[in-house]
């Protein structure tokens, strides 16, 4: 059998669960310079995961996430204008409680990273970014909002990040918290009491193309242990397992949300990856507005489609796609079974030409091309929650 | 899960049985765990000739797809059909019913290059240990 993972060859950072995992019998992973648990095989392994949270919830050890924290100076308004002028979508718009994706751009309107920017009060901002891009993003924020009166702060350290994810998460956040959870919609967040920790920072977020929350306690091993062991006690009556990056990987790729250095990188830019809806580009100013206001005058080379593979075999992140003729026309960015379809699916960047549904693409797997054709994204999504009013459901007709 | 003692092993995980001059080849239960979920097994067909240390195969996870190497030489007499509609199999019992193919072999010499089972055990516990180093 070839080697799957390379081995480590720089030293790797682990999070404050680390033992914890490793006395779990996870099998840890290098991810972008961290020691990550990968999957859990005595709880089943990546499938179990992925669909424990599809059918009921899951506990993600997400700490490897940074943490940007930009609040004013001495002039009101700084905090905002600097987080204005670093991100595409429009942080003037969100309330105290708010979080919104968003991005990070080189003026060229490629990534930097893609974020989520939570509001913490009038001209109070935590920003969460990727774990790969920590150090360039930190000094990309420092270096860039210089000129506006704000104090930046690198908070990645201070949290242990726990993802609880699934239909079933608020049920088992529910009982370790007196927050009003149910008043928390979908990418809102609350502050409240955790397992006796005061304040702690609720958000209904996730990567995962669930309902579900991310937690942010303090990162000391005792308490990080703490809270872990008590959230799975919770869940346990929900059949709740821990789950690690592959699962948390298949889960986002079915929901189409974006991985950096795959859909996202400093060479595609917003306009191909499709996050359009993300980017106010009605903003008076931001990095990148420039250089995609000229984009957006011309048509794009290539976008991001969804593919579902009609003959055998997985395409894989890397993959050569070709059209009917055998020429190369484009790349996978990310691809694996997945697990809720049953199929295998994958995401790539193909001629706009050939990004309507039903498209036939050849995908090269080590030598052979295997048919796939361009489906519908995202490949999952979550079922509405049945309204408590039942007159809100439309009347058959018949 | 253990290791048959009358197996041997090659640095690559995959084991040999050897009948006479047949033998059947497979991935460890070490290999099966580092792959986790297995969705497919690329084998080749009955007849094509394979080379020790040269790749026969592909085996696929939901993570990642991992090259299959020939422990020793020969022609293959059969692949295992029934991992097309149940590659878990190989999780589930890689070391049984989950054999990959069938090999007449060309070179029993080979075999002396291979490991028995202690010496397996010793190596992949040498693995862990690097790897939770």
């Amino acid at each position: 059998m070839g080697s799957v993972n390379s081995p480590a060859i720089t030293v790797l950072r682990k999070t404050p669960l680390n033992a914890l995992h490793r006395g779990l019998g996870a099998k840890m992973v290098n991810f972008g310079g961290w020691d990550m648990p990968v999957e859990y095989p005595a709880s089943g392994g990546l499938v179990a995961e992925h669909k424990a949270v599809r059918a009921s919830v899951g506990v993600f050890d997400v700490s490897h996430m940074g943490d940007i924290r930009i609040r004013t100076g001495n002039t009101p308004g700084g905090a905002l204008s600097a987080v204005q002028h670093i991100s595409m979508n429009d942080a003037s718009k969100l309330a105290i409680g708010q979080a919104q994706y968003s991005a990070m751009l080189y003026p060229e309107g490629t990534f930097v990273d893609d974020v989520i920017v939570h509001r913490l009060g009038p001209d109070d901002f935590l920003l969460v970014i990727n774990a790969g891009t920590r150090e360039k993003d930190i000094h990309w924020v420092r270096e860039n909002t210089k000129n506006a009166d704000c104090v930046v702060e690198d908070l990645s350290d201070s949290y242990t990040q726990l993802a609880i994810q699934g239909p079933r998460a608020e049920d088992v956040l529910r009982r370790l918290t007196d927050a009003d959870l149910p008043s928390v919609r979908n990418y809102w967040f609350t502050h409240g009491t955790v397992c006796q920790l005061a304040d702690t920072l609720m958000a209904r977020t996730g990567y995962t193309g669930e309902d579900g929350f991310e937690i942010y306690v303090p990162s000391d091993r005792v308490t990080s242990e703490r809270v872990w062991n008590a959230v799975l006690d919770a869940g346990r009556e929900f059949g709740m397992i821990p789950c690690g990056l592959g699962a948390r990987n298949t889960l986002r790729l079915e929901a189409k949300m974006a991985l950096y250095e795959h859909e996202i990188s400093d060479r595609i830019d917003v306009w191909e990856a499709g996050l359009d809806r993300y980017c106010k580009i009605e903003k008076p100013e931001f990095i990148g507005r420039d250089s995609l206001l000229k984009k957006k005058a011309r048509d794009v080379t290539r976008t991001l489609v969804g593919l579902e593979m009609v003959e055998r075999g997985v395409a894989r992140d890397g993959y050569c796609c070709c059209n009917e003729a055998g020429e190369t026309v484009g790349v996978i960015t990310s691809g694996s079974p997945s697990p809720t379809l049953g199929k295998n699916i994958a995401l790539a960047y193909l001629p706009p030409s050939m990004a309507a549904v039903g498209t036939a693409v050849y995908v090269e797997i080590r030598g052979q091309k295997a048919r796939a054709q361009v489906v519908s994204t995202p490949f999952y999504k979550r079922p509405r929650k049945q309204s408590a009013n039942r007159s809100d459901a439309p009347l058959a007709s018949n | 899960m253990a290791y048959p003692a009358d197996y041997q092993y090659t640095k690559q995980h995959e084991w040999v049985s050897v009948k006479g001059d047949t033998a059947i080849f497979g991935i460890t239960d070490y290999a099966q765990h580092e792959l986790g979920d297995v969705v497919f097994a690329e084998l080749p067909k009955p007849g094509a000739k394979i080379t020790a240390g040269k790749s026969f195969g592909t085996v696929e996870s939901v993570k990642a797809v991992s090259e299959i190497y020939a422990p020793v030489s020969g022609e293959v007499l059969e692949a295992n059909a029934e991992l097309q509609a149940t590659p878990e199999k190989i999780n589930s019992d890689p070391h049984g019913s989950a054999w990959l193919i069938k090999v007449r072999l060309s070179d029993p010499a080979e075999l002396k290059t291979l490991m028995d089972a202690k010496a397996y055990e010793a190596f992949i516990a040498e693995a862990g240990k690097e790897a939770s180093a």
